[in-house]
């Protein structure tokens, strides 16, 4: 089959499945669920682009990836093309191929999507990206840049860090990375389940922008170990992606029990600190049977999904609003389902309830309803009167959203910030101190990671505006 | 990676460390910690820095080893290397001349007061240092902190050192002679002695300060494993503390969530060979 294909023939072709593991099998292990499209459900579903020619695919994609292009050199089975178009454009392709929401964003506005299904992009893009991976050698290199001579520091090494980073690089800057953990890509790391984005992922990921000349620094907190005034007197410009910080408390009686865990430490558990998945972990995690988990968002699924695999028989998500209404994306919620885990919906905690050792015995709700829709377009949730009831819960996990880190901004006082605590920028990015830029969570709270990497692509085109004119 | 530069024993299971960390030792404070994990796959551990060279880029790190992560910690001989050593982290102490204070240690609880009782010596206080242990032989730090104070008084459970008994003793002393009332206290140590000094100063309204040392995951105010309640609200000990004004604390509170992994521990140490004891990092 060429991709010498009639607009009917590619009409004719149905969206591809992805290949899962199955839910039996997966939900008691952190073996990554999909398993990525093989060649020729690739190269078929790559067929299935008409390469219409206004792109709407690519306006819904935070970093403007040139999606008909690497669709269609994929179609034309050139692989060492694809992968250096959409590298071009990504620099976490294998990333954003796995945990976009492509279903609200290029794939929401995909011409076929219309009348019936539209191209599976997002899995077309993580089967070039890993293809890539496993092909270094046949991968085409653009020359390498020359050194412009000038320095920028980016300050945390998630998302938007990255791609800030491995844009800069790529325009001859030199970049170190400053990241406070002792390991790398942030929330990647700490906050995705290796079932949804295995850690190998991230360290390839990486590694391509360590080969790009990045330098990364474990172990510096900026705010803390140095200063954002000590790195102005450094660098040229600086990036400030450091992330969400502290949980948000659901203020409720009971949240100081043992058992209870902010969605972060138990992800950071498990995620960072292995706690759980390796035996030999020098890092614990409470293992109960039953696991309610608060909030309807993917930090929510993530914890819950995990719950299930660290052995929970009973793993519920608590959410005030309805199915219909929860902020995670479509795939998480069929698979969490299909996993097992219970759906409490129209429910909301008011205390949670422990032993007389102070251990977590229940998470107290009450039924909600919905009322008119409030300032975000959902039904507000409304309580009913007299319908408490008692959960058995030997864990419970707050997933309802975290407020902004002050570290960073309680030692850089010049540093404009909204009444949260978040970053203010300028449309391109730039803070209230000339040269500093940032993006990602800081400045928009907690948000995903695509956002958070279209924020480091622009803040990397506006810094090297920046140190263009700088230069002149 | 961080070299060891010294590590000597300076009681039974405590250590004093000294790890070359340039920037940390340029920009720590005292009452500041660091997040040290020795290797890949071992925990993220939270020690306070008792003392640091800003010229020899190095820090001092008082290290109680009786877990498995902090005995393997303390076996990492001079020349050796710490994978990640992070910070300074928490609040730095608030320091003024208040004239006259008190300073309460127990145990390794003395290691985390000597940079305080150093910068309140520094500050011009008169310090009056109270140290307990079970017995002498757990008595630490008491002839770098004899040249800092103005009176230093030791107290032993079974007498075999300084007067027999607990701090609180001589602390009761001090706040029951007008002479002598400090005015202001500064204690480090188990949460029950923390928790008995809170209530000895607060009825003469006396200002209190307590280091106090939660579980914690990142130390960077990501995770709230170190949560405690302080008044009423919830604060982030790595961020909003680790001081904080005794009189606020919820001790009961910390004392139920420091034993959260309690189970989790006995089988490490079982592991390791260790008969007793808990992880109690700082």
């Amino acid at each position: 089959m060429s991709n010498k294909l009639s607009a009917k023939e590619r009409m004719a072709i149905e969206r591809a499945a992805m290949p899962e593991l199955p839910a039996e099998e997966r939900s008691r292990t952190f073996e990554e669920v999909n398993l990525g499209l093989d060649s020729e459900q690739a190269l078929a579903e790559a067929r299935r682009c008409l390469q219409c020619k206004n792109r709407a695919c690519v306006a819904g994609c935070p970093v403007a990836v040139s999606i008909p292009e690497f669709i269609d050199a994929l179609a034309s089975e050139d692989l060492p093309r694809a992968a250096q178009i959409l590298r071009g454009d990504n620099a976490l392709p294998a990333v954003c191929g796995r945990v976009c929401p492509q279903e609200t964003q290029c794939e929401a506005l995909c011409v076929r999507g219309i009348k019936g299904e539209s191209v599976a992009i997002g899995y077309l893009e993580r089967y070039v990206a890993d293809w890539a991976m496993l092909h270094p050698d046949q991968l085409l290199h653009s020359k390498a840049p020359a050194a412009s001579g000038k320095s920028v520091a980016v300050v945390g090494c998630g998302p938007a860090g990255l791609t800030a980073a491995g844009e800069l690089a790529r325009q001859g800057h030199k970049v170190t990375i400053f990241e406070a953990l002792h390991d790398t890509g942030g929330v990647l790391r700490y906050g995705i389940p290796e079932f949804r984005l295995p850690k190998e992922i991230i360290d390839r990921e990486v590694a391509v922008l360590s080969d790009l000349g990045v330098t990364i620094e474990l172990n510096v907190i900026i705010g803390k170990t140095l200063t954002i005034s000590e790195l102005r007197e450094e660098f040229d410009a600086i990036f400030i992606a450091n992330g969400a910080g502290l949980p948000t408390m659901l203020n409720i009686p009971g949240e100081s029990l043992k058992g209870v865990y902010a969605a972060n430490e138990f992800l950071t558990r498990v995620n960072l600190m292995e706690a759980g998945r390796r035996d030999d972990s020098s890092t614990p995690i409470i293992k109960r049977a039953q696991v309610a988990v608060i909030g309807g968002g993917n930090t929510a699924m993530d914890c819950v999904r995990t719950a299930r695999r660290l052995g929970a028989e009973r793993a519920m998500i608590v959410y005030r609003r309805g199915e219909a209404e929860m902020p995670a994306r479509v795939e998480e919620i069929k698979h969490a389902k299909e996993e097992g885990v219970e759906f409490v919906m129209l429910t909301a905690p008011v205390a949670i309830i422990g032993t007389e050792d102070h251990w977590v015995s229940a998470l107290r709700c009450q039924r909600m309803e919905l009322g008119p829709p409030d300032e975000s377009g959902r039904r507000k949730p409304r309580a009913i009167e007299g319908s408490e009831f008692d959960l058995p819960a030997g864990v419970v996990i707050n997933a309802v959203g975290t407020s902004a880190n002050p570290l960073l901004t309680a030692t850089a006082p010049d540093l404009a910030l909204n009444k949260w605590g978040n970053i203010l920028i300028s449309s391109d990015g730039e803070t209230s101190i000339g040269g500093v830029f940032a993006g990602g969570d800081i400045v928009r709270g907690g948000a995903t990671v695509i956002l958070a990497m279209g924020d480091g692509k622009r803040a990397a085109a506006a810094i090297n505006d920046y140190l263009n004119r700088k230069h002149d | 990676m961080f070299e060891v530069v010294s590590n000597e024993i300076l009681a039974e299971n405590l250590h004093k460390m000294v790890v070359s960390a340039p920037r940390v030792a340029r920009a720590r404070k005292p009452g500041q910690f660091v997040m040290v994990r020795l290797a890949q796959g071992e925990e993220r551990i939270p020690l306070t820095i008792g003392d640091a060279d800003p010229v020899a880029g190095t820090v001092t790190l008082f290290i109680q080893a009786i877990g498995a992560s902090t005995r393997r910690i303390v076996d990492t001989k001079a020349g050796g290397f710490i994978r990640d050593v992070a910070g300074p982290l928490g609040k730095e102490t608030h320091i003024t001349n208040w004239g006259r204070v008190a300073c309460v240690g127990g145990g390794v609880g003395t290691a985390v007061l000597f940079p305080l009782v150093k910068a309140l010596a520094e500050a011009g206080n008169q310090i009056t240092t109270i140290i307990g242990g079970r017995s002498s032989r757990y008595i630490i730090l008491s002839d770098e902190l004899s040249p800092l104070s103005e009176t230093l008084l030791v107290a032993t459970e079974d007498g075999s050192l300084g007067s027999k008994g607990f701090v609180t003793a001589p602390l009761g002393e001090m706040l029951a002679d007008p002479e002598r009332v400090p005015r202001a206290v500064f204690a480090v140590g188990p949460v029950p002695m923390m928790k008995a000094v809170a209530e000895m100063t607060r009825k003469q309204g006396i200002e209190t300060i307590v280091s106090l040392n939660p579980i914690m995951i990142d130390g960077t105010g990501m995770c709230g494993g170190c949560r405690v309640q302080v008044g009423g609200e919830t604060k982030f000990a790595c961020v909003d503390g680790p001081e904080f004004d005794a009189h606020l604390v919820d001790f009961d509170g910390l004392s139920e969530r420091l034993t959260s992994y309690r189970k989790e521990e006995a089988v490490r140490h079982a592991a390791t060979d260790c008969k007793i004891g808990k992880e109690v990092a700082r």
